[in-house]
């Protein structure tokens, strides 16, 4: 009810905006079954710079659509654009358009020409708001676009095969975008940045799409908060990017051989602060990353809490909490050039008897086990044995095989409230 | 009645059974006698099953013993050492041995009578001198009327009161027509016993005869006089 | 055989190392999941206590019980009894009462604060490497007339399959990990009973899922029914083969 009552209070809000601007510039087509025009392409030939078509509820299969002059284009009960299968739905070629209101669905297949649901071309301040894209190629594509704001749209598609389906949101070269509150399910990437700068993702669900949740690629100076992702075939990748701030999020339940909460890749500079990372194979992955300060975390339930590869440098992990992973730590080489400070590891076992609620024996995160499966990943037959578990317990307390700087100096004796 | 057929038993290197022949009669009361580790036991244990002989046949009633237990029903076994479980009483050993094997005939509790037995039905196994271990053994051999006495030192560790109970108590038997076979020691208590005598030695039978036939050719009447010249005879030849 | 199997029972319970043996699983069960803040943080840590004791006190008790009641098994050999029937119920009566004091002891907790598939697989499996290991016990303790020996082979038992297997398995995957070996070890490690177990009820809890590539393919084949069946098949042979291989020997021994 809340959503409808909100739904209705946006658009009487857009209604007075258009309103206000009937009011200074432009007229008002309507496209209907019982208006005169009864399809979009003959209203979208007689609007001009500045006019608001207002689609009414009902079934517009009318091939591709495109709309080349900067217009408010809102629909009214949902309306269905439907590209058949056979064409991209809706083009748009020109700044300052507006889109809102709209079921758009079946957009051709096809990986030559990439046809989307609604796809930007070159264009800045363009809105996509509250539209429902069900099974599109790509759901919203925005190439080389500048100051946009995609805005509560549902995007469902029903992909099965990475290479039969598109992204959810796709972005290329662009600046400067605003991707909010977006539910995204079904796609190959939820959402997709290829050279994309200075833009925020924040308040978006993307969930069990078929690669990742959300896809960086060369991609700097980019936030994104408070997101979910969940069951995404490979969780969240970020790579060849810098200066990537990640708050608040959450990396839940990407499970398989090769999925990750979150997958960084030749990264540096960023900041991690504030998400949960709960039952992933891998909750973090690092691979080649440098200067990344991750903190006020929570990693738990996952396989391995954080996995870390020779090739990273100079991070810093402090004040986050590992709670019941079934290897907090994990890393493929001898050499560590990272710092652990002040976390929280539910399988430290060493006292306070000075108060201070630090530990007063450092803790070792990494774990003999978690070295060998790194080494040769059939030994996890033996995960959980009794053997293991003596090995590790002896390796506790005489270390040897592992980096003896792999040491977390003052592990906090109780979870950070997060 | 029980027939052994060139039984062969080896243990390890030490052949305490050499080709072993033998046939007991219904009413006979055999001793068997002979040095220590001559194969007594062994003789007896192939009888009981309790040792499987490496070769030869072991025939009850024309029955082979092997992979046949019900043929134990009629015979009574009182080992040279009882052993018995630990943290058992003696009422319960007795209880438990009926309950098994359901007698279908009166007990013969003569001895449990005369040994007054009953007195130390609570007492645990592990509380129990020699002698009194002996006779619940000696009961226990008695009690079901068995048709074949095998009885391994019987006397041994009694004292001389209760012997004489279970020496009479064979005496009875035997004039019942039950066949006894005893090994023993002390032949000299064997005298009244007996009506046959086995020596055996290193495994082998070095002669098997009557006692008539022992009395006639020795002209003793006291078994060990009589063994003695016969031992002496066979050596010199 | 009913009344030779009475017999012994009372006298195991008379023993009173399976009720304290009951009273120690009780404590460890109530005390994993009691002091664990989620039912499968309860159900793994008790997972490696019973994969530990529950295989010791089957092998070490029935062992010690096998050699003590050496005069009992004389005293009903000169019984009619076969002897086959009184190995089976010393076999019987001994698995009876430990796997009595499991269902007991574990059994009660396990249902109580898991009460799904895991606890479930978790009490069959239990009752499984009990019965296999009073199993391994007979073989070992006809192995020897001299208990010593016969009760150190069973802790020899005990420690090659709770722990030395596994260094084993170690070592064979690093000398093999060139090589695609995790469908072969699969079949290692059927070799260990405790393994097994420990494998199948891991797998029922989804931690699966976090062991990657190796997981996917040991939950591949004990995952679906056919691999149940396969696995369920090696356990009963791991009961039978050595309590028979253990009837066979006794069949034949002279007392």
């Amino acid at each position: 009810m809340t959503s409808l009552n909100e739904q209705t209070m946006k658009q009487s809000i857009l209604f007075l905006l258009i309103f206000i601007s009937i009011l200074s510039e432009g007229r008002t087509i309507r496209v209907g079954p019982t208006h005169e025009i009864k399809q979009i392409k003959p209203a979208l030939s007689l609007s001009s710079q500045g006019d608001t078509i207002i689609v009414e509820a009902g079934l517009y299969q009318e091939g591709n659509i495109v709309i080349s002059q900067s217009i408010v284009f809102l629909g009214e009960g949902m309306p269905i654009i439907d590209g058949e299968k056979k064409y991209e739905v809706l083009s748009i070629k020109a700044n300052d358009v507006v889109v809102s209101g709209f079921t758009i669905q079946h957009s051709g297949v096809a990986t030559m020409d990439d046809p989307g649901g609604i796809k930007v071309y070159y264009s800045n301040h363009v809105t996509i708001i509250d539209n429902y894209l069900y099974d599109n190629f790509f759901g919203i594509y925005m190439q080389c676009c500048k100051n946009c704001l995609i805005k509560n749209n549902k995007i469902v598609s029903l992909g099965k095969e990475e290479q039969m389906i598109g992204n959810g949101i796709h972005c290329w070269k662009s600046d400067s975008m605003l991707i909010i509150a977006n539910n995204i399910s079904g796609h190959r990437d939820g959402i997709y940045f290829e050279f994309v700068t200075h833009s925020v993702i924040w308040r978006n669900i993307s969930t069990y799409n078929i690669r990742y949740g959300l896809h960086f690629m060369f991609s700097n100076d980019d936030s994104y908060f408070t997101n979910l992702f969940r069951g995404n075939g490979a969780g969240v990748a970020v790579m060849f990017t810098s200066r990537v701030i990640m708050i608040n999020n959450t990396f839940e339940e990407n499970w398989g051989d090769a999925a990750y909460g979150l997958l960084l890749k030749e990264i540096s500079d960023s900041y991690i602060y504030g998400n949960h990372f709960v039952k992933n194979t891998s909750g973090i992955y690092m691979e080649g990353t440098n200067r990344i300060y991750i903190s006020m975390n929570v990693l738990q339930s996952n396989g391995w809490g954080m996995k870390i590869q020779a090739s990273c440098m100079d991070n810093t992990i402090t004040n986050n909490n590992f709670v019941s992973n079934t290897f907090d730590i994990s890393t493929n080489g001898s050499l560590v050039l990272n710092t652990f400070n002040e976390n929280y590891w539910d399988k430290y076992e060493g006292y306070d008897l000075n108060r201070d609620q630090t530990g007063d024996i450092p803790y070792h995160p990494l774990s003999l086990f978690s070295v060998i499966i790194e080494k040769n990943p059939p030994a996890m037959l033996l995960y959980r044995s009794s053997m293991v578990m003596l090995l590790d317990k002896s390796e506790k307390v005489l270390p040897s095989l592992t980096p003896d700087n792999f040491i977390d100096h003052k592990p906090r004796m109780h979870a950070l409230p997060l | 009645m029980i027939s052994i057929i060139n039984a062969r038993k080896q243990f390890s290197k030490l052949q305490v059974l050499d080709d072993v022949s033998i046939e007991f009669q219904r009413g006979e009361c055999v001793a068997l006698i002979g040095p220590n580790g001559c194969g007594k036991t062994t003789l007896i244990k192939s009888i009981l099953g309790m040792v499987i002989p490496d070769s030869g046949e072991i025939h009850f009633q024309g029955k082979a013993v092997l992979n046949d237990e019900t043929y134990r029903k009629q015979i009574g076994y009182m080992p040279q050492i009882g052993r018995y479980p630990q943290n058992m009483t003696i009422g319960q050993v007795i209880e438990m041995i009926c309950d098994i094997r359901k007698p279908n005939q009166p007990l013969d509790e003569e001895l449990l009578f005369e040994f007054d037995l009953r007195k130390l039905y609570h007492k645990k196994m592990s509380t129990l001198s020699g002698g009194t271990t002996q006779k619940v053994s000696a009961t226990l051999a008695f009690l079901f009327n068995p048709d074949v006495l095998i009885l391994d030192e019987p006397t041994a560790g009694l004292d001389p009161i209760s012997a004489e109970i279970l020496k009479a108590k064979i005496i009875r038997e035997k004039s019942n027509g039950k066949l006894i076979i005893i090994t023993s020691h002390i032949l000299s208590e064997l005298d009244d016993l007996i009506t046959a005598l086995i020596y055996m030695q290193d495994g082998k039978i070095l002669f098997h005869k009557t006692m008539e036939t022992i009395r006639q050719e020795s002209g003793e009447q006291r078994i060990s006089k009589a063994l003695a010249q016969i031992l002496q005879k066979q050596a010199l030849r | 055989m009913n009344r030779i199997i009475k017999f012994i029972l009372l006298d195991i319970v008379k023993n009173k190392v399976v009720l304290l043996y009951t009273i120690l699983l009780a404590a460890f069960s109530w005390s994993a999941f009691g002091l664990e803040d989620n039912s499968t943080k309860g159900v793994l840590t008790l997972l490696n206590i019973i994969l530990l004791t529950v295989p010791l006190v089957a092998i070490l008790f029935a062992t010690i019980y096998i050699y003590n009641s050496a005069e009992f098994i004389e005293l009903l050999l000169g019984q009619p009894i076969k002897r086959s029937k009184i190995w089976c119920a010393l076999f019987l009566s001994l698995c009876f009462s430990l796997l009595f004091a499991f269902l007991i002891g574990a059994g009660i907790p396990i249902l109580i604060y898991a009460p799904n598939d895991v606890g479930l697989m978790m009490l069959i499996l239990g009752s499984f490497i009990t019965v296999i290991f009073v199993s391994i016990a007979f073989l070992s303790a006809i192995a020897t007339r001299d208990k010593a020996k016969g009760i150190g082979i069973s802790m020899m038992l005990w420690l090659y399959f709770a722990l030395l297997f596994d260094g084993l398995i170690l070592f064979l995957t690093f000398q093999f990990s060139e090589y695609p070996i995790e469908k072969m070890m699969i079949g290692v490690s059927m070799l260990s009973p405790i393994d097994m177990a420990r494998i199948m009820i891991l797998l029922k809890l989804d931690v699966s899922a976090m062991m990657g590539y190796t997981g996917a393919v040991f939950k591949e084949f004990f995952g679906t029914v056919l691999g149940t069946i396969v696995s369920i098949a090696i356990l009963f042979l791991w009961m039978w083969i050595p309590f028979f291989w253990s009837l066979f020997k006794f069949k034949h021994k002279d007392l």
